[in-house]
């Protein structure tokens, strides 16, 4: 795939037309063609197959299992009861029984066959979502912080996400005529790309905000980031922060993870305008020969963040000011019941790897159906894969607890802390890119862990525990207290002393590890954690401070430990 | 045996003399001796026919007119002419598809030899020859004389129904039956050979000329190969594959055979002919169910074995067939089993015959026997057929098989196939089975540079395999079009990665799939035929060459229905024209079925 000349699939697409129809209309093979393959992720479609029968299937002379993830975009990861509705009838119309809910807020759905492909995206359409910019070089799903404890703040923030979201999106007219049957563009003369071009970005764009003094949205992991600035209840304006990324690749250090910096600070109504420039300095400047050198995070490294700043400037004439002062104390999640300020009550469900689905007496998909038909709500993705149940009327509390218990999900906050404190990415078996097992696998390796920590007097000692099937990061493992990223079958390289807020990064710690040498390795750590750390110190913190990891000042720098 | 008449010479005047001159003056023996030599010659020459006719009498001679679909008739019409020639007889074989029908009633001495197909049908080849002789168009055959041999399988209600039509509507148009019609059951060996003697025995008197002494025991020495029928060829299994994708209801197996140490030698199109055992579970049911020792010992032919191996390897217990239900109904008196054979109407009983095994009927209508009376009634194990899917050229020393796993539940238990599970099941890699090659000469490629359109749903796709491979290896230039069902594209697309690559390198022009369960509408071959009508029409024109192979039950005939509307509508003639036009393709060997 790597072989694939992007550039230039791209440029020749026609606004990322490509072959798809063609492609669609192919009866002799559940696969699109390869240059399709690229133009899809854009329209929110990954082609994958079943990797679990890969060699089977090659056996019975059958091609792969392909069949589609499909990305909703889902700014802040807001949905109404309704919208949630649509997404639970296409997951078991036409996915395999589940929803994923991703670290970015969105919702997947895996296992779409080709010809129910045009289908279900019209009925994500219909349920008033999209999948447009799902994935692909562009903006992808505009993160914003899904608890409302302040709830006049994060309404604001939220239709900021929203605006951004919506000034990002791609115009071309691609979609609509390939999934919902627009009318068909006769030259792309005729069609306007204002802000990426006719070929978009080098690489994906992330974009997210952030309200202080959580920091759940791992604003450093974002390519832009704006940091909400609130005083008296007000905002203020935004610090921006530009180049953070996770992805990296095994075994070439010129990849690597990288915290992002504060450009500066910005008002509310310079948002668009900051934003348009920073991603038109990124499509300008940005690598388009190296793929794996193609993220901001590399453009600002190579040309410096002076630079890249007076380029922001320049296109937007907006001056940036001098950063406010903000700091941030964790980026989990707080289950439970919570009330904001208005006195409705919202309930985070922890939803274990984001996988929403029925499982023996656990009936995650039919008890969130069942909320949603039956209370007044709405729902909110967090960016730690989990939902809360938002807005629930002080009078409605009760009965949505018993809708809860009648599904069996009432205890999924009796988790242990670390496992409330852990995410894994998908993996296997769909991930085309997965090394090693990450959904499928984290949890019993979170048993086993917790009879460490049990061990270490440290039961109840919240720890973030991230698990990725490859370098790339998707469950933002580097920042993580404690990484796990996937090298082969069974084998991880084990990254520790990441800042428990996200804001440092992990360092290396053990390569290639399996899951004795995993437990090996944590074992005298925690037990020296459990009786040595400090009135309220992090995991990651104890372990810097006592030098039993070094401290990764700079992403560039992680490989030299 | 000198100045032979000219006319009955396959030699010109000078060959003629000079033979002549050769042989003047030589012994008795030593002419027998030449004779031999000159076979020997012919045979080394390759040559078709073993003997030179010897002409008695000429003019009158046994003409044996075959139709045959999967090649039993035809061999034993090519050993009747062999045996008549061998006594001095003239004698021809001809396929009914070759013989023009209205020149019936040019003819005096016709043996008839033919098999019953479909449910009651003749065979592809005598299709056309069935419908004139039983339409009213059919001449009056005053000076005919005739016998007919009928092959069937008694499983069938309509058991050598062609075979009777035959006899029965010659003697109508009063033509002279001189022999009673012989009906022949799976196990046709001994029947066919009796009637063809008898038959031979018959020709002097019909012939009106004493047999000719001076060839009586010549035979050609013929490289007849060692493998075949009589001496089935122990085969290593190399390749068990399930093609079929897990989430399939269906069994399918790719099966791989080793043909190493072997002299069989095979051409696309043709089958092979697999000797099965009875699954072993089928086998210890029926001891069960009839409270018998397994190890009692049966007579079976002329063999003594014990009643377990009888079972397993020698008689057909998954298969039922009415004669066995006519002698376990007489043997137990069973009234009610007495009366769904007697009463039921056809299809009640074909239905009965089709779903229930031998363990079934004796459960149901049980009564004690001894194990050799119970042998007795079963039929002996006949082989079962596959279509070769695999080019010798492409595939040396290999044979591939496409087979359906045979399971259904019934009764309240599981059925079993005897072949199709012995493939799937019970043998893997580096076990050995016995098999020979059938030929099917009437499913050809045609010159590499002829268009062929392929219809092969399911299983029926397997001769297919074999003739892309063969084209491919030939790097024939031809077109070639496969349509291709099956339930669902993502599990039963038998071969699917190997028609994408043969699509990629211009092995295979075109293919077109059916995938039944895809979509609400069931959708299947005939359908998308139709939709490309046009083009298929045009292909027909170009002289494609149409095959067709697959289930004779239901697809064979809504194929051939569709074909023939292609034809109406885009030649823009009436169906029955079309009909015509069809049959016209099926004598110029451009329409060739292989259906089961
Ligand atoms: C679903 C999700 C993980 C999850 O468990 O929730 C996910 C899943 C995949 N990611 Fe990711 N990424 C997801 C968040 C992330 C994040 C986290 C974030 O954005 O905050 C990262 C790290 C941040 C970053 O971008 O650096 C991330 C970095 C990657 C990369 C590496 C990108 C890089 O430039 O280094 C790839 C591979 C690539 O792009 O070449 C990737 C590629 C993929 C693909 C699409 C694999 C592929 O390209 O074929 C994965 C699909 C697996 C599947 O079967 O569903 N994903 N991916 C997340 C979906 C987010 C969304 O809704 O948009
Ligand atoms: C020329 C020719 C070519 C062939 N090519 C192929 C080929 O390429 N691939 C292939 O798989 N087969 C092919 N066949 C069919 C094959 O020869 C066998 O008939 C088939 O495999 C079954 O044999 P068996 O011994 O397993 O089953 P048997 O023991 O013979 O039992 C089969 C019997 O079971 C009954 N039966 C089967 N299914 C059901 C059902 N669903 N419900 C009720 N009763 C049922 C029927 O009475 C059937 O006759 C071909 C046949 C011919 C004549
Ligand atoms: C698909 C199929 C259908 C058959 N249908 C009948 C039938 O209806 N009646 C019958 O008596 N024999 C039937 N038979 C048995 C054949 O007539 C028998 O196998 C015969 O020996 C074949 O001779 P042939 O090779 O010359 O065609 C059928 C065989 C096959 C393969
Ligand atoms: S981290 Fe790797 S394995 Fe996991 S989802 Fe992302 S790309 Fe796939």
């Amino acid at each position: 795939m790597s072989k694939l000349d992007v550039e230039k699939i791209k440029a020749d697409s026609a606004h990322l037309r490509g072959t798809l129809l063609e492609s669609l209309a192919d009866p002799l093979t559940g696969a699109i063609s390869e240059a399709d393959t690229q133009l899809s992720k854009f329209h929110g479609i990954y082609q994958q197959d079943d990797r679990d029968v890969r060699s089977e299937r090659a056996r019975q002379k059958l091609e792969p299992a392909y069949s589609f993830m499909i990305r909703a975009r889902i700014p802040g990861g807001l949905l109404t009861t309704s919208q949630w509705l649509g997404m639970d009838r296409i997951a078991r119309e036409f996915a395999n029984d589940t929803i994923r809910l991703t670290t970015r807020q969105a919702v997947q759905f895996h296992g779409v066959v080709k010809r129910d492909l045009k289908r279900t995206i019209a009925d994500i359409n219909q349920a008033a979502l999209d999948t447009l910019a799902a994935c692909g070089d562009v903006n992808r799903n505009v993160m914003a912080p899904p608890l409302p404890s302040l709830s006049r703040v994060h309404r604001q923030v939220q239709s900021h996400a929203e605006q951004l979201s919506a000034h990002l999106t791609p115009a071309t007219g691609a979609y609509h005529e390939i999934w919902l049957d627009g009318k068909k563009l006769l030259s792309i003369a005729d069609e306007d790309e204002p802000i990426y071009g006719d070929t978009y970005l080098p690489r994906k764009f992330k974009a997210a905000f952030v309200v202080p003094p959580q920091n759940d949205v791992d604003v450093y992991a974002q390519d832009l980031g704006f940091v909400t600035i609130v005083d008296n209840g007000d905002i203020t304006g935004f610090n921006v922060t530009v180049g953070g990324g996770m992805g990296m690749t095994h075994g070439d250090t010129a990849t690597y993870p990288r915290l992002a910096d504060v450009l500066g600070f910005c008002e509310p109504g310079d948002v668009l305008a900051v934003a348009e420039a920073i991603v038109k300095t990124q499509r300008d400047y940005g690598d388009r020969a190296n793929r794996k050198h193609a993220r901001l995070k590399y453009t600002i490294d190579d040309r410096g963040i002076d630079w890249f700043r007076g380029e922001v400037e320049r296109r937007s004439g907006v001056t940036l000011g001098k950063p406010r002062h903000f700091a941030f104390v964790a980026n989990g999640d707080a289950y439970g019941w919570h009330k904001d300020d208005t006195g409705a009550f919202h309930y985070t469900l922890f939803v274990e790897n984001g996988r929403v689905r029925d499982d023996g007496e656990r009936r995650l998909l039919s008890s969130l159906r069942a909320i949603a038909e039956r209370h007044r709500c709405e729902y909110r993705l967090t960016p730690n894969q989990n939902l809360i149940v938002s807005k629930v009327a002080a009078r409605d509390k009760a009965r949505v607890d018993a809708t809860m218990a009648e599904f069996g999900i009432e205890n999924s906050v009796r988790a242990s802390p670390l496992r409330l404190h852990s995410m894994a990415c998908v993996g296997f078996p769909t991930c085309g890119l997965a090394m090693a097992e990450s959904e499928r696998y984290l949890p019993s390796l979170v048993d086993k862990i917790d009879a460490v920590f049990a061990d270490a007097g440290l039961a109840d000692a919240p720890v973030t525990l991230r698990m990725t099937g490859c370098a790339n990061g998707c469950a933002r493992p580097y920042i993580a207290e404690i990484g796990l990223v996937g090298k082969g079958p069974g084998r991880y390289s084990l990254f520790l002393g990441a800042g428990f807020a996200g804001q440092r990064l992990g360092a290396p710690y053990r390569d290639n590890a399996d899951e004795a040498e995993i437990l090996d390795a944590l074992e005298p750590l925690l037990r020296g954690y459990g009786s040595e750390r400090g009135e309220g110190e992090r995991f990651g913190d104890f372990l810097v401070r006592k030098g039993l990891v070094h401290e990764v000042s700079e992403g560039r720098l992680i490989h030299e430990s | 045996m000198t100045n032979l008449a000219a006319s009955a010479l396959p030699l010109d005047d000078d060959q003629n003399q000079r033979l002549q001159r050769a042989v003047e003056g030589l012994s008795p023996e030593q002419l027998l001796w030449v004779s031999g030599f000159a076979a020997g010659l012919a045979a080394a020459a390759g040559a078709q026919h073993a003997a030179v006719a010897p002409v008695a009498a000429v003019g009158r001679r046994l003409t044996v007119l075959y139709g045959s679909q999967t090649g039993n008739g035809e061999g034993i019409a090519e050993q009747l002419v062999a045996l008549a020639k061998q006594q001095g007889f003239a004698a021809r074989a001809l396929n009914l598809a070759d013989f023009k029908p209205s020149a019936l009633k040019r003819e005096s001495l016709v043996s008839f030899i033919v098999s019953t197909h479909g449910e009651g049908d003749p065979p592809d080849d005598a299709e056309l020859f069935h419908e004139y002789l039983m339409s009213d168009r059919a001449a009056a055959l005053p000076d005919l004389e005739y016998s007919v041999l009928a092959l069937g399988d008694s499983s069938y209600v309509n058991f050598c129904q062609t075979g009777r039509e035959f006899d029965v509507r010659l003697a109508e148009l009063g033509a002279m039956r001189f022999a009673e019609r012989v009906e022949c059951d799976l196990d046709y060996d001994a029947a066919a050979s009796a009637w063809s003697s008898q038959v031979v025995e018959r020709l002097p008197e019909l012939l009106d000329a004493p047999p000719s002494p001076a060839v009586t025991h010549l035979r050609a020495v013929a490289d007849a190969p060692v493998h075949g029928r009589d001496n089935p060829f122990a085969a290593e299994v190399l390749v068990n594959q399930r093609i079929t994708g897990a989430g399939s209801d269906r069994d399918v197996r790719h099966i791989e055979l080793s043909l190493e140490g072997s002299d069989l030698e095979y051409e696309p199109g043709d089958a092979l002919a697999i000797i099965a055992n009875n699954p072993p579970s089928l086998v210890d049911e029926v001891l069960d169910a009839l409270s018998l020792d397994s190890e009692a010992i049966v007579v079976v032919g002329e063999e003594p074995v014990s009643l377990r191996a009888a079972l397993s390897k020698k008689t057909e217990i998954t298969a039922l067939n009415l004669d066995f239900l006519r002698r376990w109904a007489g043997h137990g008196n069973s009234d009610a089993l007495h009366t769904t054979i007697d009463d039921a109407d056809p299809a009640v009983l074909t239905e009965f015959v089709t779903a229930h095994q031998v363990v079934d009927v004796v459960r149901r209508y049980p009564a004690d026997i001894d194990a050799q009376a119970f042998v007795d009634m079963l039929r002996p194990l006949s082989p079962r057929s596959y279509s070769i899917a695999s080019s010798a050229a492409a595939n040396p020393g290999e044979v591939h098989l496409t087979v359906a796993a045979v399971r259904y539940e019934a009764f309240g238990r599981p059925h079993w196939g005897a072949a199709s599970t012995m493939l799937a099941d019970r043998l893997d890699a580096g076990d050995r089975v016995e098999v020979f090659v059938e030929r099917n000469p009437r499913f050809r490629l045609p010159s590499p540079d002829t268009p062929i359109v392929m219809i092969g749903p399911g299983t029926g796709v397997a001769p297919f395999r074999a003739f892309i491979e063969e084209r491919a290896e030939q790097g024939a230039g031809g077109e070639s079009w496969l349509f291709f069902g099956d339930r669902t594209m993502h599990n039963d697309f038998l071969y699917q990665l190997e028609w994408q690559r043969h699509l990629n390198r211009g092995n295979l022009t075109r293919l077109d799939v059916a995938f039944s369960r895809d979509q609400r509408k069931k959708i299947y071959v005939q359908d998308r035929m139709r939709e490309n009508g046009a083009e298929l029409y045009r292909w027909i024109q170009r002289g494609a060459v149409i095959y067709v192979c697959g289930d004779a039950k239901r697809m064979a005939g809504d194929v051939e229905r569709t074909l023939i509307d292609i034809i109406a509508e885009h030649g823009g003639v009436d169906c029955e024209v079309a009909e015509q036009q069809l049959k016209a393709l099926r004598r110029a060997k451009r329409y060739q079925r292989d259906v089961y």
